[in-house]
């Protein structure tokens, strides 16, 4: 039955089958010779560059530290927990993975969801930060191979002094999205990374953030890690010395109290600020890590800013502690110190009359007593004589109206205003009574509290003193020369001696201001800075007192002092924001924080009751109180590379040429 | 029955030993490898997957001793049977909603698309004993058998299962070509369906559409659905021409690969042995499929040369599709490589075809 011209055809097909078949054999040996042998290398690197991979080593940051080695900022490990969205595959499935370890509360969910949504996907999103060890190690064990949630062990920035010193050294934070972005730096993305944001962490950036090393590790395709293959270590960032002396700052923030105010201490010689205040402040602590969003708004709204720094950015008509300025102006005009001024307690210029702090007057006055009386009359007569112009460029040469070349974000320049400014500015005519304001310190004369620090170092010294946040990296080094002012010497010891009897002679404004310490006298200047319009229906009702004024009307008081007065050391500026007078409130604080640097036994003494008031004050203004307890808060938070970025306030001038109402005497 | 009574040592000695020998040489390294995927450990294929052949195995050499003609007799009956099925699954599916492949019969699941795959070519080679020499392209002829071959393949293609299908259409198809259509109209079939493929595509689900776009380049989507051939001929061609040596896979052990015990176990074996553990495989292959070749041409009956040919066909074309699969040269479709990849249905499949073809060599055996 078998057909064999069947079998033929069929052995004839079956032969080109087979045939077929062993053509594709050869294909596939041909195939697999070709990725094996011929293309082998290039597959070899491709499977090692899967498994290996190059993992960052974030450099430690450099430690910020004080001219006697104490830290101010350091680093402290913290155990995290972070996600990547772009990695996760769905993350409400990691999330309750993550909550059968971690304890997660709906705030907590919600803000991380928040976070996801609203952030690039390539920027980490924390889920919980200072975890401890035995969270840490679970985390590990139990979500290491979830895909884009790593557990990560970092160091995060740690202020001993919290609050005190948010303004000079400033915070650290994630790096903005934007940063990366033009950068494409992988370190910037790197969980738990931070950059400097603000003051001295932001200008030192650079030198503080250090080298990141590098470890090889073998991985497998859902990213747990098998073995490490080799380290590069990473290089730390630098150590950086200020000349901050700690101690003097903390001491000078614990003596503000409640106040806000900046306070601030400069070697006259070296130039080197010991103690730049500016309370009340941020806790960069908190800075650091997240921001409650409600905090933000808290310190955003509080009258007393602790987000500026009033030190260097602030900005305040200097008052009567300009005399100095015109009282050198006038010397250098030729004006005779014993020249005698008569005053009566006003002043007459044109229809109006320009009112001296001393409502019955001061009689005779001459150059001698003019500074330590303060003698408004008598300046009117000094402005007046020798124009505003003289006394502008006296102004500069003291220090005023400049930035100096620190390491801080936004100084305020301030104004020192001459005819040319004016004409500029408004495009108008400089007009005398605007002089008469110049003269003591008001009109459109606006300073920050550094400058007014450099102008007394100035005095004290005699030379062009530069201010220097950054210690020279030998302590040995010489100190800076500076170049000399150019006022003959007998010019300045006139000042300098009216300084003295500001503080020390009976009639001096500033007694308060005396030195508690037997055998070093301080001299100072005091100032009280009109902040409010008086009107002409109020001077006829007779002035309010300035106590009796809501707190933003108060007057400021300021206080520029030196010490020791006969071979000056050490200048400090002292402004307290609607302190409502010069001598009575700004003196006192420069006495103590001066006295700190000779005898700082007695002067901590005077902390306790003023530390006690300041916090029954504190509890009163209720928004801080609340504050404290939305530290801690996390249901809705500031995005973790937030930046301050405050611009100098505008200083509003309303009319520089006002007469000078009658006032309290300083 | 004759089979009970039948002499049982001489039809024993009639086995293709040898065959025998090199399948479970074949089945021996996968084991190894799969042992090698799971880590160095029995657990959880090598195993199981050990058990499981030996089981198959004596069913294959029980098969071996069922006379073929008995198969010509039961391939309507098992053909018919298998299109129930495949019917019975649409309607299950349906009536469930989603894509389902398999019924299940209470012991067991039972997938009658993969018998399908033997069934198609039993069924022609049945269809085709009894058409005389010159009548095979008749379209009297041709067109039965056509659509013996299109009922299954449709149903199969609405589950949808296009590797399945198109082994099922390419079982079919051989057995024509074997039993000696004429030469032209697979020319022009081939024509037919290089004009179709545009309508074609558009009938294609959009996952298997993605498949296809990506093995025409891989690279394109290397973290999503290229990732798999990229991986792939990584793992293949990192093992160079001696492989990285037992245990020491990175692509595989790494969990790179994916499906490294299933569908690309191909390439977790080359990973670790090489070009030449490769070379091993489509040796061993090449001589199972030669003697496919030889039973079938030295076979007594049509029926006989067509079924175990088509078989053997049926074979080579897992053999062919899941290498070229895993070396870049096919779409990624889900075809196991038989006897070393991990999975009971497929590894079933093969073994009855196994032993079918068995059967037949043992019939035939010269000398007897």
């Amino acid at each position: 039955m078998d057909d064999p011209v069947r079998r033929m055809a069929f052995s004839r097909r079956a032969l080109l089958l087979g045939a077929g078949m062993a053509g594709t054999g050869a294909l596939l040996a041909g195939r697999m010779a070709w990725l094996a042998v011929f293309e082998g290398e290039t597959y070899q690197l491709r499977a090692q560059a899967n498994r290996i991979q190059d993992r960052l080593i974030p450099p430690r940051r450099g430690w910020i530290v004080d001219r006697q080695g104490k830290p101010i900022a350091m680093n402290r490990p913290d155990y995290r927990l972070e996600l990547r969205p772009a990695e996760v595959e769905d993350l409400d499935t990691t999330l309750v993975a993550i909550r059968a370890v971690l304890d997660i509360d709906l705030a907590e969910d919600a803000r991380i969801r928040d976070d996801v949504r609203t952030q690039p996907s390539f920027m980490p999103v924390v889920v919980r930060q200072n975890l401890s060890w035995r969270e840490f190690s679970a985390c590990n064990v139990r979500l290491a191979t979830l895909p884009g949630v790593t557990p990560v062990q970092s160091f995060s920035r740690f202020y001993p002094e919290a609050d005190h010193f948010a303004h000079l050294v400033g915070y650290v934070g994630a790096p903005t999205p934007e940063q990366y972005r033009e950068q494409k730096n992988p370190l910037l993305i790197y969980p738990g990374f931070r950059i400097g944001k603000d003051g001295i962490e932001r200008f030192a950036d650079k030198q503080l953030r250090g080298l990141a090393g590098s470890s090889r590790v073998e991985m497998t395709a859902r990213g747990e890690l098998v073995r490490e293959l080799g380290t590069n270590a990473d290089t730390p960032g630098d150590t950086l010395r200020l000349t901050i002396d700690r101690d003097l700052q903390d001491y000078a923030a614990r003596r503000l109290g409640d106040n806000s105010a900046s306070v601030i201490v400069m070697d006259c010689i070296t130039g080197d600020v010991l103690c730049m205040v500016s309370m009340p402040a941020y806790d960069p602590n908190i800075f650091s890590r997240r921001v409650p969003a409600r905090l933000w708004n808290a310190l955003q709204k509080d009258d007393h800013t602790p987000l500026l720094n009033k030190s260097a950015m602030g900005l305040y008509p200097p008052g009567s502690t300009f005399k100095m300025v015109t009282t050198l102006a006038a010397l250098e005009a030729g004006v005779d110190p014993g020249d005698t001024v008569g005053c009566s307690g006003a002043y007459r210029l044109g229809n109006n009359t320009w009112h001296c702090h001393a409502r019955r007057g001061h009689g005779g006055v001459n150059m001698h007593r003019a500074l330590p009386l303060s003698c408004d009359t008598y300046f009117y007569v000094m402005g007046r004589k020798v124009g505003i112009d003289a006394i502008a460029t006296m102004a500069r040469r003291l220090g005023l109206g400049q930035e100096y070349p620190l390491p801080l974000p936004g100084q305020a320049k301030g104004i020192v205003p001459d005819k040319a400014w004016k004409q500029r500015r408004y495009g108008k005519d400089w007009r005398e009574g605007e002089t008469l304001n110049g003269a003591i310190g008001q009109g459109y004369i606006v300073t920050n509290p550094l400058q007014l620090a450099v102008m007394t170092a100035r005095l004290a010294s005699g030379r062009e003193v530069m201010p220097r946040l950054i210690a020279p990296d030998d302590a040995n080094a010489p100190a800076p020369q500076f170049p000399s002012l150019g006022i003959p010497d007998a010019h300045l010891a006139l000042v300098r001696q009216g300084m003295v009897d500001v503080v020390n002679a009976g009639y001096g404004t500033a007694r308060a201001a005396r030195s508690p310490i037997g055998d070093v006298l301080f001299a100072g200047k005091t100032g009280t800075a009109q902040v409010r319009r008086i009107s002409a229906a109020e001077r006829k009702r007779g002035v309010i007192r300035n106590e009796a004024l809501p707190w933003k009307q108060r007057d400021h008081a300021l206080f520029v002092a030196f010490a020791p007065a006969d071979a000056p050391r050490y200048a400090c500026s002292v402004i307290i924001e609607h302190g409502i007078a010069g001598g009575r409130y700004a003196a006192p604080i420069a006495r103590d924080v001066l006295s700190f640097l000779f005898e700082p036994e007695r002067a901590l003494a005077v902390l306790p009751p003023i530390e006690a008031e300041a916090a029954r004050l504190r509890a009163l203004r209720q928004q801080n109180e609340a504050a404290a307890s939305i530290a801690s808060e996390t249901r809705a938070m500031m995005p973790s590379w937030l930046k301050l970025d405050i611009k100098p306030p505008l200083f509003e001038i309303a009319d520089a040429d006002a007469p000078q109402p009658p006032r309290e005497p300083e | 029955m004759d089979l009970l009574n039948g002499p049982w040592r001489r039809e024993l000695a009639r086995l293709p030993w040898g065959m025998v020998l090199i399948i479970c040489a074949i089945a021996g390294f996968g084991l190894v490898v799969l042992y090698s995927a799971a880590g160095g450990s029995l657990n959880p294929w090598a195993l199981k997957q050990g058990v499981r052949f030996a089981i198959l195995l004596m069913g294959a050499l029980a098969l071996a001793l069922v006379p073929p003609e008995r198969w010509l007799g039961w391939a309507w009956p098992i053909y018919i049977t298998l299109l129930v099925a495949l019917v019975g699954v649409e309607l299950a599916g349906a009536v469930r909603g989603g894509s389902q492949r398999w019924l299940d019969i209470g012991i067991m699941q039972f997938q009658p698309s993969e018998m399908m795959k033997l069934a198609i070519v039993l069924v022609l080679a049945r269809y085709y004993q009894y058409v005389p020499k010159g009548y095979e392209s008749r379209p009297d002829v041709l067109i039965p058998a056509l659509a013996l071959i299109a009922m299954p393949v449709g149903l199969v293609m609405l589950q949808p299962d296009l590797g399945t299908a198109l082994s099922i259409l390419f079982g079919g198809v051989v057995v024509l070509f074997l039993a000696g259509v004429r030469l032209w109209l697979f020319g022009t079939a081939a024509a037919a369906v290089a004009a179709m493929l545009p309508v074609a595509w558009s009938m294609l689900h959009d996952y298997q559409r993605k498949r296809v776009l990506i093995f025409l380049d891989p690279e394109s989507d290397p973290r999503g659905a290229g990732y798999h051939i990229t991986q792939s001929k990584i793992a293949i061609g990192s093992g160079g021409l001696s492989g990285k040596g037992f245990l020491n896979g990175t692509q595989s052990h790494l969990d790179y690969l994916p499906e490294l015990h299933t569908d690309f176990a191909f390439a977790t074996m080359a990973e670790e042995w090489g070009l030449m553990g490769g070379m091993f495989v489509i040796i061993l292959y090449g001589l199972v499929l030669a003697w496919g070749i030889r039973t079938a041409v030295s076979a007594r009956s049509q029926f006989q040369r067509l079924l175990s040919l088509g078989l053997t066909a049926t074979l080579f074309f897992y053999l062919a599709i899941n290498m070229m699969m895993v070396m870049g040269l096919a779409p990624v479709v889900g075809i196991p490589l038989p006897l070393i990849s991990w999975g009971g249905s497929a590894m079933m499949t093969v073994m009855i075809l196994l032993g079918v073809v068995m059967g037949i060599a043992r019939a035939n055996k010269r000398g007897s």
